[in-house]
């Protein structure tokens, strides 16, 4: 998907270096950052759910997983308005347990954003080195990983992820899969999305493998992973990080997507996609905000990581600075 | 072309054949086959026998050679939850899940090319703008939030679409059609809408950028000073040019549509393919699982191949190119 340069992008930029992580820290991509308001805002809005998600315990006015902070009589409460037998108000309502909604999504979002960042550590590390190794190595290793890659690309994310989870299913024994649940989430969204990066890291080392300073390491007998590491790393690191800010949304939905579909976190410990699935079933006897407000939660979360990641590609990429 | 041709051919069965390993796979060692398919109560002698007639004490390739040959008739054994065999069920099931993937797809490509187009050619007024905005909102917007959002606009508060379920179907014998009552119809609007506007968003944001492309080349520049008329010139000259990418594009999509139709089938309890598979996750329905996957790779390998060989007819400067990369 293309997109368009923000109208803010600076105007006139010197040739930058290449070498993302040195880029990061410059002025420049400092000052086109402050120069979009809507990049401002919605990095400001994930710094909030970061914030209040992390915190969920110091902020949240209950603990919404212990039973015993729970009042049955302060069920369906509606949202801003006193329940009519114990006069509780809650902003954003309670469940049919009388759990406080607020409460609720400040935990939910802590386990989105969990899996989330795992998943795209985890898929990141994976594809990256594949990457390195594919475009450094070339040769047989680099057809082996590149069609496994293609085959992979040619299925959705989606159904990756469900088979993997079929397939813990069916080798986990049923008493470890609460337990196991979340880490197998993350191995599912993980390995569904490594390819991106290791097709882009791939194609950076190739270009940068025949570079002189990757020559003249190798002539002073620098062992392949330094070089790899120390040397090519840092400067493919650029798309990456890219990738990674949208492939966080990505995470991010897919995550709520599967707990939706019933196979990701268990409901003991929800998460944002698992408290719509339970409010679903009060849509049809008027409890909308029991879905309405997870839902909202997870649209802000990822649109704004979206946005982020679309500002990124557009300031690391400096065809688009003309 | 024909050694092109020729090496897709022969990639697409790679791919395949991969895929099978992988079906093949789950159904051989993700659980006991045997005691999946036998009660309780039978006896070692019975599973035996069992395991004697399904050829699992064969050697492991022939196995394999045989789930292949098998799965090449359609042939994917009995679902372990269901008790009926799994070709069976996935004939039932897959009118409505293709019914849904190609309403929804075709409206998706319609109504995405007039608002690329449109948001192409007047590419500084506001209502361009608000599409824009809105399309990065639907990119973000989870496909069961759409889905939940709209059953609680129209059927819990309007009253006025069903909120899940095909509504009546007409059976012409090999096939269920919802489309030609009016329940089936009003049935089919909201799950065509959840499942078409991720790609309608693709398909409009790609059109466009296509098209911005296309309107500052020499040609478009050329056509204009020979007095063409703007009608001509925008919907002559670039859209056609825009086009060959979008075939491609929309060529893939429908096959990611059939897959994202696990979630919308799931919403709106769609009784389709994809409600079958997460059933099948579920409960481990292994056999359902392998068919599954066997069917969407088939579905994928297909349509890559059409639009591989589609793009290739229609676009002539490719032929040159593929020949010249020698890969």
């Amino acid at each position: 998907m293309r997109t368009e340069p923000p109208t803010s992008a600076p105007a006139a930029a010197p040739p930058v270096p290449r070498g993302a992580l040195a880029r990061l820290l410059d002025g420049d991509l400092f000052h086109s950052f402050i120069r979009s308001p809507i990049t401002v805002l919605s990095a400001l809005v994930v710094l909030a759910i970061l914030v209040a998600a992390l915190l969920a315990p110091v902020i949240a006015p209950q603990n919404p997983f212990d039973p015993a902070t729970l009042n049955l009589m302060d069920g369906f409460t509606r949202p801003m308005q006193a329940n009519e037998f114990t006069g509780n108000v809650y902003w954003l309502g309670t469940d049919a347990q009388g759990r406080d909604l607020f409460s609720a999504i400040l935990y939910g979002s802590r386990v989105s954003i969990l899996v989330g960042f795992a998943a795209v550590a985890f898929a990141a590390v994976l594809g990256i080195t594949l990457g390195l190794v594919a475009g450094y190595r070339g040769g047989w290793v680099d057809s082996l990983i590149m069609r496994v890659a293609d085959v992979q690309l040619s299925f959705p994310a989606i159904l990756v992820a469900l088979l993997i989870f079929g397939v813990f299913k069916g080798v986990v024994p049923p008493a470890l899969h609460d337990k196991a649940a979340i880490y197998v989430l993350i191995l599912a969204i993980g390995l569904s999305d490594w390819v991106q990066y290791a097709r882009t890291v791939r194609s950076s080392t190739l270009a940068e493998r025949n570079k002189e300073y990757v020559q003249a390491a190798r002539v002073i007998g620098v062992p392949a992973p330094t070089i790899l590491l120390r040397h090519i790393l840092p400067n493919v690191m650029g798309p990456v990080l890219v990738i990674a800010t949208i492939g966080l949304a990505l995470a991010i939905i897919l995550e709520s997507t599967l707990s939706f579909l019933g196979v990701g976190v268990p409901p003991t410990q929800p998460s944002l996609g698992t408290l719509i699935r339970v409010g679903q079933d009060y849509l049809f006897s008027g409890e909308w905000w029991i879905v309405l407000f997870p839902g909202l939660t997870l649209l802000l979360l990822a649109l704004s990581v979206n946005l982020l990641g679309d500002w990124l590609r557009d300031a690391l990429n400096p065809r688009l600075r003309r | 072309m024909p050694a092109f041709i020729l090496r897709r051919l022969l990639q697409s069965v790679l791919v395949m054949l991969t895929v099978a390993l992988v079906a093949f796979g789950l159904f051989r060692y993700i659980g006991d086959p045997v005691n999946n398919m036998v009660g309780q109560e039978a006896t070692m002698a019975e599973r035996e026998a069992l395991r004697e007639s399904l050829g699992l004490n064969d050697a492991v390739p022939l196995q394999f050679l045989r789930f292949v040959a098998n799965a090449a008739q359609g042939e994917f054994g009995v679902s372990y939850r269901m008790a009926r065999p799994v070709a069976d069920v996935i004939a039932e099931r897959l009118p409505a899940t293709l019914e849904l993937a190609l309403i929804s797809g075709f409206g998706a490509l319609a109504l995405g090319i007039a608002l690329g187009v449109y948001t192409a050619l007047r590419r500084d007024g506001w209502l361009s703008h608000a599409i824009m905005g809105l399309s990065l909102v639907g990119v973000s917007l989870p496909t069961f939030l759409i889905g939940i959002l709209l059953i609680y606009v129209f059927a819990v508060e309007l009253k006025v679409l069903p909120a899940f379920g095909r509504g009546e179907v007409v059976d012409l014998g090999w096939w269920t059609t919802g489309l030609l009552t009016p329940s089936g119809l009003k049935s089919l609007v909201m799950p065509a809408i959840t499942l078409g506007l991720y790609q309608l968003t693709l398909i409009m944001r790609l059109v466009r950028a296509e098209m911005l492309e296309v309107l500052r080349t020499d040609y478009i520049k050329f056509a204009r000073a020979r007095g063409l008329s703007d009608r001509a010139v925008h919907f002559g000259h670039a859209l056609r040019n825009t086009l060959l990418p979008v075939i491609t594009i929309t060529g893939l999509q429908i096959g990611s549509i059939i897959a994202f139709a696990i979630i919308t089938e799931t919403v709106f309890q769609w009784p389709g393919v994809g409600l079958l598979f997460i059933t099948a996750v579920q409960f481990v329905d292994i056999p359902v699982m392998a068919a599954y996957l066997v069917l969407i790779a088939l579905i994928f390998v297909v349509i890559n191949l059409i639009v591989d060989l589609l793009y290739f007819v229609v676009d002539p400067r490719l032929r040159v190119q593929r020949s010249g990369r020698g890969q």
